[in-house]
C-alpha cells in the first residue's frame, strides 16, 4: 500500500541560486497568523486529460491544488485564494504565468504546476512557486509517482512551498497514529488508527478487542510502540505497520507503559512499575536488553529523549506533585525544570531541541504549554478544560494533542507555537493520544 | 435458571405462530420438536416475567457475590490524587481479608482506577499505587500475597459516566475481583 515516490528534480538548477534575490518574500513563522500571506493556488493544468486509476489528470490537477491550499491554510501562515479569483491557467502559463491576474487578486505568491500521465503508467506532477510582484520564480520541483501516490506529490509540493517561504522544513508529507474511541465512557472501545497528516488514507490498525493506549512512531522505521491490555497484561508492544508483526517489549512481570523512541529509533524509553512504583527504563531494540534509569520511590514516567540522545525529560512526583525533570541519558544529573503554579506532566522534547511541550495542570484546567529545557520561558498555548498529550510535528513548529470535553467527547487538535492557530484535526470517531510521525521519505 | 424461562417462551410461541401460518417447511423439524409446549403459561401474563432484581445479581459470579455479601463491598474509594486508605476503606478491606482467608482456594485480582482529572500516564501509575495499597493491606491481614495480583486501568474504565465531583469520587477506587475458585 505504500506508494512508491520517486522524487524527480525537473530542472532543479535554476532555483538553487535564487535564495538571496527573493529574500523579500518571506513568512515569519515566529509571528504567527496576524497577517497570513495571500497565496494563489489555481488548479494544476494538464495537457490533454488522460484517465488514470486515480481519476483523470484534469481532475487530479484540481485535487492537487485543493490539497496544497488546505495544507497551507492549515499552517495558519497563508491565506489561499480561491480558484474563482483568477482565470484557470493552461500548460503554457505554468512557466510563463499571467502575473497581472494574480496581482489583481491581491496574491503575493503563486503556486502552480501540472499533472501529466506518462506512457509507463506513472504521473508527473510539477510544482512551481513564484513571487507575484517581482515575477521571480522562487522554486520548482517535479515528482514522478504511481497514480496511487498522487496525494503524496501534493504534500511534497506543499512542503517545498512552505519551506521556501518560511525557511523551515515542512511537515505535510507525514502521518499521524492515534487512538480511535467509541462507546460509552465506562466501556470505551479503543483502537489504534493511522492516517495522513490531513486525515486522508485513514485505517484502523487494531480491532478494538483489547484496550490500547499511547501509540508512538519510530522516527526511522515503519514501527510504532504502543501499550495494550491484551490478556490482561498491560505492557508496551512494538508493531511493524508494514508487515503487521508484533512483539512484546521486555519480559517484565508488571505493567510497562509510556514508551517513546529515541530519534535514532534504537532505544525505547518507557515506565515499568514495581510494587506500585513506576521507574524509567531504556530498552535497546536490537539486543532487547533494558536498563533501569531511575530508582526513586515515586511515579517517574513520560520519558522523552532530547533529539541528540544525550538527555531525557520526564515527569515525577518525587517533590510531592507531578513536575518536569531533565536527566542525562544514563540517569545521572537529574534537575527539576518546572516550578510554576500547579502540576506539569507528559513532556515531549521538540525535534529541534529548543523546547519541551507538556501538559500544565493549573486552575482546574489542563493546558498545552512549552518550556525551554533549562526551565525558562514557559508559555501556555491552549486554554480548555482538558488538553493533554502533546506531540510535535516533524519540523517542531506545530503540536498535536487530545482535547477532552466535559461531556466525554475527545478530539484531536493542533496548535502552532504562537498559540493562535488552534485547529480541529478531523477523525471519523472520537480520538485521543495522537503521535505525529516523521516526514516520509 | 428462571432467567432463561422468558426468552424460551417467546421463541416457542413464535414457532407455534409460524407453524399455524403454514410456514412450517422453513423451520427445521427438530427445532419445533425440541421447543417446550407453551400451553399452560401464556406469555402475556405478568407473573411469568422474572422480576428484575432476581436477574441482576446473576451477572456476578457466585464467589464475587459472596465476597460482597460478607465484606460489605468489593470496592474501596480514595481521595483526590491519593492512594491512602481511609478508615472506611480499611474496614472494607479488613472484611475482604477475612473472607479471603476463609476461602483459601480463591485468587483475587485488584483493579486500581482513577478519575479523569489527571494525565494518562500519571493515572496509570496512580491506579497501580491504589491497587497495591489495597493488596498490601490484604496481605498484612493475613492473605497470602501470592494469591493477589494487581492491574491498573488508570482513567480508562470509570465506574460512573460524569464529569463532576460525585462521579470522580466514585471512580477513584480499587476493586477486588475474585478471579478463580478452587476445588
Amino acid at each position: 500500500m505504500k506508494p512508491k515516490l520517486m522524487a524527480l528534480l525537473l530542472l532543479a538548477a535554476p532555483f538553487i541560486g535564487l535564495q538571496p534575490a527573493a529574500a523579500q518574500l518571506r513568512v515569519d513563522i515566529t509571528r504567527g497568523t496576524e497577517a497570513p500571506m495571500p497565496i494563489a493556488v489555481p488548479s494544476f493544468p494538464t495537457g490533454a486529460s488522460v484517465a488514470t486509476p486515480a481519476g483523470t489528470t484534469a481532475d487530479l490537477g484540481r485535487q492537487v491544488a485543493g490539497i496544497i491550499s488546505a495544507n497551507l491554510q492549515g499552517s495558519g501562515l497563508f491565506r489561499p485564494l480561491g480558484a474563482g479569483a483568477f482565470p484557470a491557467p493552461g500548460m503554457a502559463d505554468v512557466q510563463q504565468p499571467q502575473f497581472g491576474a494574480f496581482r489583481t487578486a491581491a496574491a503575493q505568491a503563486l503556486v502552480t504546476g501540472f499533472v501529466t500521465a506518462n506512457p509507463n503508467g506513472t504521473l508527473t506532477i510539477g510544482c512551481y512557486l513564484y513571487d507575484v510582484f517581482s515575477e521571480e520564480e522562487l522554486m520548482r520541483q517535479g515528482f514522478t509517482v504511481t497514480p496511487a501516490g498522487w496525494r503524496r506529490a501534493a504534500h511534497k509540493c506543499s512542503d517545498a512551498v512552505y519551506s521556501r517561504l518560511t525557511g523551515e522544513s515542512g511537515y505535510f508529507d507525514s502521518r499521524i497514529v492515534y487512538v480511535a474511541e467509541s462507546g460509552p465512557r465506562t466501556q470505551r472501545v479503543k483502537r489504534l488508527a493511522i492516517m495522513d497528516q490531513d486525515g486522508a488514507n485513514h485505517r484502523f490498525l487494531t480491532s478494538g478487542q483489547s484496550l490500547v493506549l499511547m501509540p508512538r512512531f519510530s522516527p526511522v522505521s515503519e514501527t510504532i510502540s504502543y501499550m495494550s491490555f491484551a490478556n490482561d497484561r498491560p505492557r508496551v508492544w512494538l508493531y511493524n505497520i508494514g508487515t503487521g508483526q508484533q512483539e512484546a517489549v521486555g519480559t517484565f512481570d508488571s505493567m510497562s507503559f509510556a514508551g517513546r523512541f529515541s530519534s535514532d529509533g534504537r532505544t525505547l524509553l518507557m515506565s515499568v512499575t514495581r510494587s506500585g512504583n513506576a521507574d524509567i527504563y531504556a530498552y535497546d531494540v536490537a539486543s532487547r536488553r533494558s536498563t533501569r534509569l531511575t530508582s526513586s520511590n515515586s511515579i517517574d514516567t513520560s520519558p522523552s529523549f532530547s533529539p541528540d540522545g544525550k538527555r531525557i525529560v520526564f515527569e515525577s512526583d518525587r517533590g510531592g506533585a507531578q513536575q518536569l525533570y531533565v536527566m542525562n541519558a544514563d540517569g545521572t544529573g537529574t534537575q527539576r525544570i518546572s516550578f510554576g503554579e500547579g502540576r506539569a506532566g507528559s513532556p515531549v522534547w521538540s525535534p529541534r531541541g529548543d523546547l519541551i511541550a507538556f501538559t500544565r495542570i493549573v486552575g482546574g484546567k489542563f493546558r498545552i504549554a512549552v518550556i525551554r529545557p533549562d526551565g525558562s520561558g514557559e508559555r501556555l498555548l491552549t486554554d480548555s478544560w482538558q488538553d493533554e498529550g502533546p506531540s510535535w510535528s516533524p519540523n517542531g513548529r506545530v503540536i498535536i494533542f487530545s482535547r477532552t470535553e466535559r461531556n466525554g467527547r475527545t478530539t484531536l487538535r493542533s496548535i502552532d507555537l504562537t498559540g493562535r492557530n488552534d485547529r480541529r484535526i478531523p477523525t471519523p470517531l472520537d480520538a485521543s493520544d495522537p503521535a505525529w510521525g516523521p516526514l516520509l521519505r | 435458571m428462571t432467567k432463561h424461562a422468558f426468552p424460551i417462551l417467546i421463541l416457542s410461541g413464535a414457532l407455534a405462530l409460524s407453524a399455524c401460518a403454514g410456514k412450517k417447511d422453513v423451520l427445521p423439524a427438530e427445532s419445533w420438536q425440541a421447543a417446550p409446549a407453551p400451553a399452560e403459561t401464556p406469555i402475556d401474563q405478568p407473573g411469568t416475567v422474572p422480576p428484575v432484581e432476581q436477574v441482576a445479581p446473576t451477572t456476578l459470579s457466585g464467589l464475587q457475590a459472596d465476597l460482597v455479601a460478607n465484606a460489605g463491598a468489593d470496592t474501596v474509594y480514595f481521595g483526590f490524587d491519593s492512594y491512602g486508605l481511609d478508615e472506611a476503606a480499611r474496614a472494607v478491606l479488613g472484611a475482604q481479608a477475612e473472607w479471603l482467608v476463609r476461602n483459601a482456594s480463591v485468587r483475587a485480582n485488584i483493579e486500581g482506577h482513577t478519575d479523569e482529572r489527571g494525565t494518562r500516564e500519571y493515572n496509570l501509575a496512580l491506579g497501580e499505587r491504589r491497587a497495591n495499597a489495597a493488596k498490601n493491606f490484604l496481605a498484612a491481614q493475613g492473605v497470602d500475597s501470592g494469591r493477589l495480583s494487581v492491574i491498573s486501568f488508570g482513567k480508562e474504565r470509570p465506574a460512573v459516566d460524569g464529569s463532576n465531583e460525585d462521579a470522580w469520587a466514585r471512580n477513584r477506587r480499587a476493586v477486588t475481583i475474585v478471579v478463580s475458585g478452587g476445588r
